[in-house]
This record gives C-alpha cells, sequence and structure tokens, in this order.
C-alpha cells in the first residue's frame, strides 16, 4: 500500500478495497514506528485526520466523492492550520495556534483531502538542507547522514520514505525543486501567483509560490488541480480560467523542442549528476523531442540578485513578530524596545536573523538603488534571458542541482556554500516561471533531480514532459524502503 | 565589502534585534561575505534596464470599499501573548 501513489489509491478507495479511515490508520501508525528515524513532520494530528477520513467515508458512500475524496496528504508547516500549531519551522511560532486557514488548507479539506500533520521546514523557509529546522534537522530517507534538501525537507523526507503519499511545499528560491531532486521525488513550483498565498507564511512576497510535491507527474496534476486557483484575498493571485491538470498528461512529445542551457552543464556540475541528466534527454530524444544548446547567459548573477531581493523583503515580512500580538515573547521585558529586540532575538534563529540583516542592510538609507534597485534591475535580465530561450523552444532543461544530498553539517558554517547548491533554481523564482523537478537517475545511492522549465502558465505541458519520461522509465519508483530492504527481506 | 563591529551592532538595532556579544564577530564574517557576494552585481551596467517588481508586471488589483470581513478580534487575540478587555499590553511607553 505505502508504494502507491494518490491516483493508485483513488482507485482502491473507488473500488472498496480500503476505507479512508483504514489508509488514514495505517498511514498513521506508519508515521508513529517510523518517523523517529527521519524528523519530517513537527505535529502529526491524528485525531482530526480521522474525523476528516471518517466523513470522506461518508461522502463516498453517499455517490459523491470527487478525486481526491479520502486521500491522505500532509501539509508543510508553514500553511496556517485552523486549531493545529502552525510554526514555520520557529521558536517564534511554537506556541502559535492558528486561528484561521490558509486557502490551500481549505482547499483541500473541501476537497476531501484527509491532513495527516504538519511537516518539518527550514525555519521560516530560509535554507536548502532542514537544517535551519527549530525541530531538528530532517534526515534523508535513501542515506540518514544526508540532508533531504530545503526548505520543504519535511515534506519531502516524509514523500521519499513512504510516510505519506504527497505534501504540500513552497517555493522561493527552489525549496520544492531542490528538496524534490534530493529526496528522489516529484515537485513543481507553478506560475507565480498560481496558487494563493493567502495564510502561507510569507518569506518573500515576490518569489514564494506554493505547490504539489508528490512521487508522479500524475499525482502532482491531481494536487495543483486542488490548490490552483484565483483568490480575491491574495492580491497578487492570478485572474486565469480553471485548468484541469490532468487532460493533457499522455500528449505525445513527438516534436517537442528541448534547450539545454550551456550554463547548466558546467563543471562545477557533478559529473555523475550531468551524465544522468543527459542520459534522461536521451529518452526525451527517443521519445520524438529534439534537443538544441540554448544560453541564460546572466545565471551567474540569480544568486547575488536572488540574496538581495529575498532578505529585504524577508525583512520587511518578518518585521510582524514583535511579541506583541502573538508568537513569542520575552520574559519581563523593561520598556518597548527590550521587548521587540529579545522577543525577536530570542524567536528567529542565525540564518534568520543572518538574512532579516541583510535585508535590513541593503534597504537602509542610502543603499536602496545600490542593493535592491540593482537587483531588480538584474532581475529583468534574468526574465529577458529565459523569455528569449522560451520564444524558440517549448521546455528548457537541465539538473535541478549542482551536486547530490551532501551531509548533514558539512555546509551549516558556511552560508555562501549553501546558496549557491540553488543556483539553477532561483532564477525561476526571479523571473515567475514554473519549474518541475523529477527523479532521473542515481549518483551512487543518492537520487539525481532532472529541472524542467516552461513558460508562463506552460504548467500543463511540464507535467505532460514529466509524465512521460515516467512513462518510459521507472525512476520515479525508486524507493529508499524497497531499496535498504532488497535482498533482506520480501517488499 | 566589509563590515566592522560597530555595522552589525547598527544593523542589529535597526532590525531590532538583540544579537549575543559573543556571536558579533560570526555575524560581521558571514554579513561581510554574503556582501561581497551580491556586490557582484555591481559588475554590470543596468543604467537602461528598468526595475522588475513583479514577475509577470503585474499590477495592484484594487476592490470595492466594501466591508468584506466579520470581526474576529476574540478569537484571534486567543493567541496573543497578553491582552486586557481587548488590547494588546505592552511595557508603558508615556511616563
Amino acid at each position: 500500500m505505502f508504494e502507491k501513489t494518490l491516483a493508485e489509491l483513488a482507485q482502491g478507495l473507488d473500488a472498496g478495497e480500503y476505507s479512508s479511515v483504514e489508509l488514514t490508520e495505517a498511514y498513521l501508525s506508519r508515521i508513529n514506528a517510523e518517523d523517529g528515524r527521519y524528523n519530517s513532520f513537527i505535529t502529526v494530528t491524528p485525531e482530526q485526520a480521522l474525523a476528516q477520513a471518517q466523513a470522506a467515508d461518508a461522502t463516498r458512500a453517499a455517490g459523491e466523492a470527487g478525486a481526491f475524496t479520502g486521500l491522505p496528504m500532509a501539509h508543510k508547516d508553514i500553511f496556517c492550520t485552523d486549531g493545529v500549531r502552525t510554526s514555520c519551522g520557529s521558536r517564534m511560532l511554537d506556541n502559535f495556534i492558528s486561528p484561521y486557514n490558509a486557502t490551500v488548507v481549505e482547499k483541500f479539506n473541501s476537497a476531501g483531502a484527509v491532513c495527516l500533520g504538519k511537516t518539518n521546514m527550514d525555519e521560516f523557509a530560509m535554507g536548502s538542507s532542514n537544517e535551519s529546522s527549530f525541530y531538528g534537522a530532517v534526515k534523508n530517507p535513501w542515506n540518514t547522514d544526508c540532508v533531504p534538501g530545503g526548505s520543504s525537507g519535511g515534506s519531502a523526507a516524509a514523500v521519499a520514505a513512504r510516510l505519506v503519499p504527497a505534501a504540500t511545499g513552497t517555493d522561493t528560491g527552489g525549496s520544492i525543486r531542490q528538496p524534490a531532486a534530493l529526496c528522489g521525488i516529484t515537485g513543481i513550483k507553478p506560475t507565480y501567483g498560481r496558487v494563493s498565498r493567502f495564510g502561507m507564511i510569507a518569506f518573500a512576497s515576490s518569489l514564494d509560490q506554493g505547490g504539489p510535491m508528490t512521487r508522479s507527474a500524475e499525482d502532482a496534476a491531481l494536487m495543483l488541480n486542488v490548490m490552483a486557483g484565483f483568490d480575491s484575498r491574495d492580491s497578487t493571485s492570478l485572474q486565469m480560467p480553471i485548468e484541469d491538470f490532468s487532460s493533457q498528461l499522455n500528449q505525445s512529445l513527438k516534436g517537442l523542442k528541448i534547450g539545454l542551457p550551456k550554463e547548466y552543464f558546467s563543471d562545477d556540475v557533478n559529473p555523475v549528476i550531468a551524465q544522468q541528466v543527459q542520459a534522461a534527454i536521451k529518452e526525451y530524444e527517443a521519445l520524438g523531442a529534439t534537443v538544441k544548446e540554448v544560453s541564460l547567459p546572466n545565471t551567474a548573477l540569480a544568486v547575488p540578485a536572488y540574496y538581495i531581493i529575498a532578505p529585504a523583503e524577508a525583512s520587511s515580512n518578518l518585521s510582524r513578530f514583535d511579541g506583541v500580538r502573538y508568537g513569542h515573547r520575552c520574559d519581563n521585558p523593561v520598556d518597548l524596545e527590550d521587548l521587540y529586540k529579545r522577543s525577536r532575538g530570542e524567536g528567529f534563529g542565525a540564518e534568520v536573523k543572518r538574512r532579516i540583516m541583510v535585508g535590513t542592510y541593503a534597504l537602509s538609507e542610502g543603499f536602496y538603488d545600490a542593493y535592491y534597485k540593482k537587483a531588480q534591475q538584474i532581475r529583468r535580465l534574468i526574465k529577458q534571458d529565459f523569455v528569449d530561450v522560451l520564444a524558440d523552444v517549448d521546455v528548457i532543461m537541465g539538473p535541478t542541482t549542482p551536486h547530490p544530498a551532501f551531509k548533514i553539517g558539512e555546509k551549516t558554517s558556511d552560508p555562501i556554500a549553501m546558496y549557491m547548491e540553488d543556483i539553477f533554481t532561483l532564477s525561476l523564482n526571479l523571473a515567475g516561471l514554473p519549474g518541475m523537478s523529477i527523479p532521473c537517475g542515481d549518483a551512487n545511492g543518492l537520487p539525481v533531480g532532472l529541472q524542467i522549465i516552461g513558460n508562463y502558465f506552460a504548467e500543463q505541458k511540464l507535467l505532460n514532459v514529466a509524465h512521460m519520461l515516467q512513462q518510459a522509465t521507472d525512476w520515479h519508483r525508486m524507493s529508499p524502503i524497497t531499496a535498504a530492504s532488497a535482498g533482506v527481506s520480501e517488499v | 565589502m566589509s563590515l566592522d563591529r560597530s555595522d552589525v551592532e547598527k544593523i542589529a538595532h535597526l532590525a531590532r534585534l538583540q544579537i549575543d556579544e559573543a556571536d558579533i564577530p560570526e555575524y560581521t564574517e558571514n554579513l561581510s561575505n554574503i556582501l561581497d557576494l551580491v556586490n557582484q552585481m555591481q559588475s554590470v551596467d543596468t543604467s537602461q534596464v528598468e526595475p522588475l517588481a513583479h514577475p509577470t508586471d503585474a499590477v495592484q488589483r484594487l476592490r470595492a470599499d466594501e466591508v468584506t470581513e466579520t470581526n474576529l478580534r476574540e478569537k484571534l487575540q486567543t493567541v496573543s501573548p497578553a491582552v486586557e478587555e481587548g488590547l494588546f499590553q505592552v511595557p508603558k511607553v508615556i511616563e
């Protein structure tokens, strides 16, 4: 059962092989038994989950089940969930029981989904390794000495470890795609504005975007059908007609034009990763696609531009955590300034403080033009690179990350080395484009991710391109669980 | 570009963040390294480039000026650290 995708579990529910309550109980006991090894959940919500499962079974018995009714999933702990602690991985919100639901949470509730709990994450989504969580590092199910990536590392590890078939994530600079790559699962960051940001705790508002983390492109489409859509409560929500993201999955790829940016295949990329990505591209050629080299000349500038824009927006967004209205408050403040400074000093961890200070500096008097404005000008150059290339090709492909999962503790003392791991993912957030990561190989026992980048609003195309590879290959079926037990016991 | 201890203290004050004295050297080094990284931008001539604030250059959506939200004060204040008679409490600010 635990190797099944959402689509397969839905068939089992439809066929009456098991009820949603049985499915939910099975997953809850698996989380209970196994998550001590991975630390992928911050909060498990068995009571709410079983109540949702009972309601889903009743809906199904009444003949009113939809595509998602009764399917188990989990939310990244950045999505506000009414009545449940929503910590954002921070001591600041360790005591925060959300009084309302994020739009994404509401949409899954309305669709009849069963939320098993809230997954671990880098504090305020700032990190690429899930080591900055107040609740401790998450372990990569492929090798528990390694990081799962971040910031949606708990969601990625939980899905990879078969503790849940799918989970939500958010992506500000790669936080869905990078952990998906490092844990061997499928993740999609939609076009900026596709998924409502209401109730999704803000990091960098012009970059943040929620999306699905699943074991197949077919499942990602199922989730995106629930998640996406206009929301009047999000001022940057896209006003687009509702699409069925599952409807184009099986389109032939004959004649698909793939661009390979030469900047994504430099010597900085681990050779095994480069080789596995090239092998996946050969599969696409066998499916009828054509390939050409392209150039995104401003790729290297994405890191500096991102590390102004994201911290600047974060310093502004996180000013709301002041110890007054909600969140952590220091003991016995002597005056208001002491209240602010100590509440924030105690509530935030080191990486969050670093980014708030970088952002504060960049926005401080006299520096605006040199930093924030300059970064926004670079941002346009990066966007223009993509617009030019995507006028000529249908999708762009390359490795999601330059390296496979690294060891826990390996990069914590060097923030810059950590930032460089996101070199291929950051630029899409700056441009607002959709991107996916799907598993495409194995680097000495660790998964390799293929990044697929499309034009604005081209999620259907990305899901189609990903799905067709998953029909032709079995990389998405790789499981750390069956890999570990192969030859030891029956699977 | 190199920051010194007093720069970090000033930034931490502007951000209303208390930083432990013992951690200041590490923050000074980290922040200086990050500024070195972001200063790579300065080598690019962007004098003719319009800044991009929103990925698709969308403009702020407006709505009719109507009351659409209900008053949730009591529920929202259930998670507040200190509340009295519907008001948030802070240390005395006026002598």
